[in-house]
């Protein structure tokens, strides 16, 4: 969605001033000295809550930074963004992280809230900041225009200057805040304002990330980070099976463990606030409690869950919601001369962020505050509010960094957990810590997928229709029924990803919505993780039935997908596609269009036959995310979601044993280390389309590339079950 | 009461003798450098030096520490100036950066021992450190960038540093 910028003003004051583009005001403001504020750290008070940009007259320029940074590298890129079409010198801004005030820094792509998921951070933002930046360039523009009585059209802009090269004169950003004044009416700004591709300083230059250099020494400032005047600590005890809630409590041992202020029962379970956290940890562990015996994921049991579902997607009949309908694929498959038909399964996978879940709260009268590493201060907030009884307006949300999100932080009973605590001791602050157990064991999963595919195939094995039916739980249904609603169940966290770029005449893609009591989320990269994985799988055993090579076929159903294309073939050639791997080396290809990017990789993988364990040697990946903004980041954005790609395609696995989870930290619970990294080269294509997201961009195609190259090693096994475990490769060689 | 010395500064901590270091350290001593990733001594978040070796301090009670020297991410150099430092920075290693404190303490003992690591070693001294971010090429890189650095270049490098606030909460 791009805003209409239409200029209105009101409310003008002499140092600042607003405009109003439909319902979301953008806002410069001049400021005094900024320097001394910010080495007194007490930086965003000394600024107009609602200002993007403010200048000082010592020329620090403090930009806000809108999003959540959970290392995506997001509160450099936008505020470079701004930067670059207000031509600012980089070396002079600040950047601080916006305050929780949606009107002005709210994401058009989460219905205006202040949300940082999906990889739609820059995608949202991208033109709204860079006209940001162009009218704080115009304003400056004009006051040097009146100060030097000369024609703005006779001026011209270097970093952080207004340079009239008639006269000679320049002056400093800095210099001008001192009498600044504001323009009215108000200058216009349109796309035409912004600064053509060729005179950038900064995108695709690959400036420094702003906080990377306090991640090095231990100031970043993390939520678990908190520090308040008497703070007292808290931990939540929670039922073995999620949905629960105590029946009877027995805290006579966990109150004697020293320091121990209140035991707190919750409506879902238990809360312990003490003076230190170790006493805490103490009570928790010492706290006898019976739970109902109720909840509905009681009978929930991975395996079994998954053979329901697979019948579900597999009997035709049962119903379903169309995700993507292009033709009639029903029909062009039951007249097809072949069909190809699978199944497929994923595995519930956990975020294990590096900074276990925690918030601190504090309540004083109606006052809430919230201090929290989150991607939604607006769910913070909400759910904040609704658990302390009061207005959302009450409650303040201080957004830190983030020690990892990936989905995870979307939700907020880690806030709940805080404001509960914090409601029983009113005036002092609670900080609560998950362990690493809860964060594991209460974490909202990737859902547990099963997927039936059918293929009509002509008598030349051309496609002519494609029908794939996911079935999982659905995390809109859980976090916000209302949207579900409206949306009619198309939950593309739990479902979407389908679309296919390839030449094909007809396509259904459905969901089937389970409701089985197990809460799922949003896991870096989304459904196409899984559903991908399908297609992308499903595509080379076409390619192979034809007895064509799989890149080529590729390339013959992208012919009118150039971008798709190019990054195929491009991956292809950085991997020396055509030549043979020995070794018991083989390739593997695959391409995905998830989250508005075109990214491809080739994997070069080994397989130990008789213990079934794949091993990854080394991986090529080229990417097309539209502009490139940081180069750079963009490849550390690569290797990181190919991390979590291997993670889920080779051994993360949540078993869930009648609701209960059965892994709980780092031992039973793989995720990658150092030695599991294959080597990996990435080639970033910047084109000049539309933005899109890089931050999970590269998970989707590593398991299904993984799993083409094992097909090829082993005379066309398919693997189609997530995480591909050993066992489970084992028992397909033996079919 | 529990003597030792941190970063060169003399403390006495009113803890529980079985309190792990690491509560000690982040929220008696406030130095939160030092982070909690997993309790168990499986991720590596939570690296210090205690007598120049590298230790888990979550799973290292406060009373085995009496008389010991420790050293935090804090304390690892003024002003950021350690070559591993200056080198994460050059590299630009971390992402999410939680880990990031853990990693360099890990990677600080590894140089003391080689000087110029290779790959493998790296690997092998560096496995037992998670980076959920999967950081690791960018953390090969580093080390060894900072393998090739003298102490006596690094003095005469700037120090970088930075801080980063959260926001304040603001109007609505």
């Amino acid at each position: 969605m791009t805003a209409e910028i239409g200029t209105t003003s009101r409310a003008l004051s002499r140092r600042s001033f607003l405009v109003t583009t439909g319902a979301v005001s953008i806002a410069v403001s001049f400021g005094s000295v900024l320097t001394d504020a910010f080495a007194a750290g007490k930086s965003a008070a000394t600024f107009t809550p609602g200002a993007w940009v403010t200048i000082g007259t010592d020329g620090v320029i403090t930009i806000m930074s809108p999003a959540s940074e959970m290392g995506q590298g997001v509160m450099t890129t936008v505020p470079l963004l701004i930067a670059e079409d207000m031509d600012a010198d980089w070396k002079k801004v600040r950047v601080v992280q916006s305050p929780n005030n949606a009107k002005v820094f709210g994401n058009s792509m989460f219905g205006g809230s202040m949300t940082t998921a999906g990889s739609r951070t820059v995608m949202a933002y991208y033109e709204k900041v860079r006209l940001v930046g162009a009218q704080t360039r115009k304003v400056l523009l004009a006051n040097a225009a009146s100060a030097w009585k000369v024609p703005v059209s006779e001026l011209t802009t270097e970093p952080s200057l207004v340079v009239h090269k008639a006269s000679g004169r320049k002056i400093s950003y800095g210099d001008l805040a001192k009498k600044a004044t504001v323009p009215d009416p108000l200058p216009e700004v349109t796309k035409a304002d912004l600064k053509p591709a060729a005179q950038f300083r900064y995108i695709g230059k690959d400036v420094p990330r702003y906080e990377v250099a306090s991640k090095v020494n231990g100031t970043a400032q993390y939520g678990i980070d908190t520090q308040q005047p008497n703070m007292l600590y808290g931990a939540v005890l929670r039922p073995p099976v999620q949905g629960e809630t105590p029946e009877q409590i027995d805290d006579s041992a966990a109150k004697a463990i020293k320091g121990i202020v209140q035991i707190v029962k919750l409506p879902y379970g238990v809360g312990i606030i003490g003076e230190t956290v170790e006493g805490t940890k103490k009570a928790k562990a010492a706290l006898k409690v019976t739970w109902t015996n109720t909840a509905k994921a009681r009978n929930y049991t991975s395996d079994a869950v998954y053979e329901e579902y697979r019948g579900q997607g597999a009997d035709l009949s049962t119903e379903s919601v169309t995700m993507i309908g292009v033709g009639d694929a029903a029909a062009a498959i039951t007249g097809a001369v072949k069909i190809l038909k699978a199944d497929y399964r994923s595995d519930h996978v956990a975020h294990t962020c590096m900074e276990p879940m925690n918030a601190t709260a504090v309540i004083n009268g109606d006052a809430v505050e919230v201090w929290a590493s989150n991607q939604s201060p607006t769910t913070v907030q909400m759910l904040s509010a609704r658990a302390a009884g009061v207005p959302p307006e009450k409650v303040t949300v201080n957004t830190t960094l983030l020690g990892g999100g990936f989905g995870r932080r979307g939700e907020a009973e880690y806030a709940v957990d805080a404001v509960l605590l914090a409601k029983a001791v009113p005036g002092k602050p609670v900080k609560v810590i998950w362990s690493r157990e809860d964060d594991v064991q209460y974490d909202t999963f990737r859902p547990l997928s099963a997927q039936h595919l059918e293929i009509g195939l002509d008598a030349a094995n051309n496609i002519v229709g494609w029908r794939q039916r996911i079935v999982a739980e659905s995390l809109f249904a859980r976090s916000a029924p209302p949207v579900f609603k409206a949306i009619g169940g198309k939950d593309v966290v739990s479902a979407g990803g389908g679309e296919l770029k390839y030449a094909v005449p007809a396509v259904a893609v459905e969901y089937i919505r389970a409701d089985r009591g197990i809460a799922v989320g949003a896991w870096r990269g989304i459904a196409p993780g899984y559903v991908i994985f399908a297609s992308e799988t499903m595509i080379d055993e076409v390619a192979t039935l034809k007895g064509v090579d799989p890149v080529a076929f590729r390339l013959d159903l992208l012919k009118a997908e150039p971008r798709a294309a190019k990054v195929v073939e491009t991956a292809a050639k950085m991997a020396d596609w055509g030549k043979k791997r020995t070794d018991g080396h083989a390739l593997g290809i695959a391409y995905s269009d998830a989250l508005n990017s075109h990214t491809a990789i080739v994997v070069e993988v080994s397989l130990n036959k008789q213990s079934g364990e794949i091993k990854v040697h080394h991986m090529w990946c080229a990417v097309d995310c539209g502009v490139a903004i940081q180069p750079k980041n963009i490849v550390a954005q690569i290797e990181s979601s190919i991390g979590f790609g291997l993670g889920a395609a080779l051994w993360e696995q949540i078993n869930i044993e009648k609701g209960e989870v059965q892994e709980s930290n780092f031992g039973e619970y793989r995720v990658m280390r150092m030695s599991d990294m294959p080597m990996i080269d990435t080639k970033v294509i910047s084109t000049d389309s539309p933005v899109g997201g890089i931050g999970e961009a590269s998970v989707a195609p590593v398991a299904p590339a993984i799993a083409n190259a094992v097909a090829t090693l082993t005379d066309g096994k398919r693997l189609r079950q997530l995480p591909m475990l050993p066992e489970r490769v084992k028992a397909v060689l033996s079919t | 009461m529990t003597g030792f010395t941190i970063n060169g500064r003399k403390v006495d901590v009113a803890a529980e003798p079985d309190t792990p270091l690491l509560w000690v350290i982040r929220e008696h001593l406030k130095l939160t450098g030092t982070k909690f990733g997993c309790g168990i001594a499986q991720c590596g978040a939570c690296t210090v030096h205690i007598d120049g070796e590298a230790t888990r301090s979550c799973i290292t009670k406060i009373s085995t520490v009496a008389g010991k020297q420790v050293t935090t991410i804090e304390g690892l150099s003024p002003n950021s100036s350690h070559p591993l430092q200056k080198a994460w920075v050059a590299e630009q290693v971390p992402q999410c950066g939680y880990c990031q404190s853990g990693q360099i303490m890990t990677a600080a003992t590894l140089l003391k021992k080689s000087a110029h690591p290779s790959r493998e070693e790296i690997v092998k001294h560096m496995d037992g450190n998670i980076c959920r971010c999967g950081t690791y090429p960018g953390i090969i890189r580093a080390i060894q960038r900072a393998g090739k650095e003298t102490p006596a270049q690094t003095a005469a490098v700037t120090p970088v540093s930075a801080t980063v606030e959260a926001s304040k909460g603001g109007a609505k």
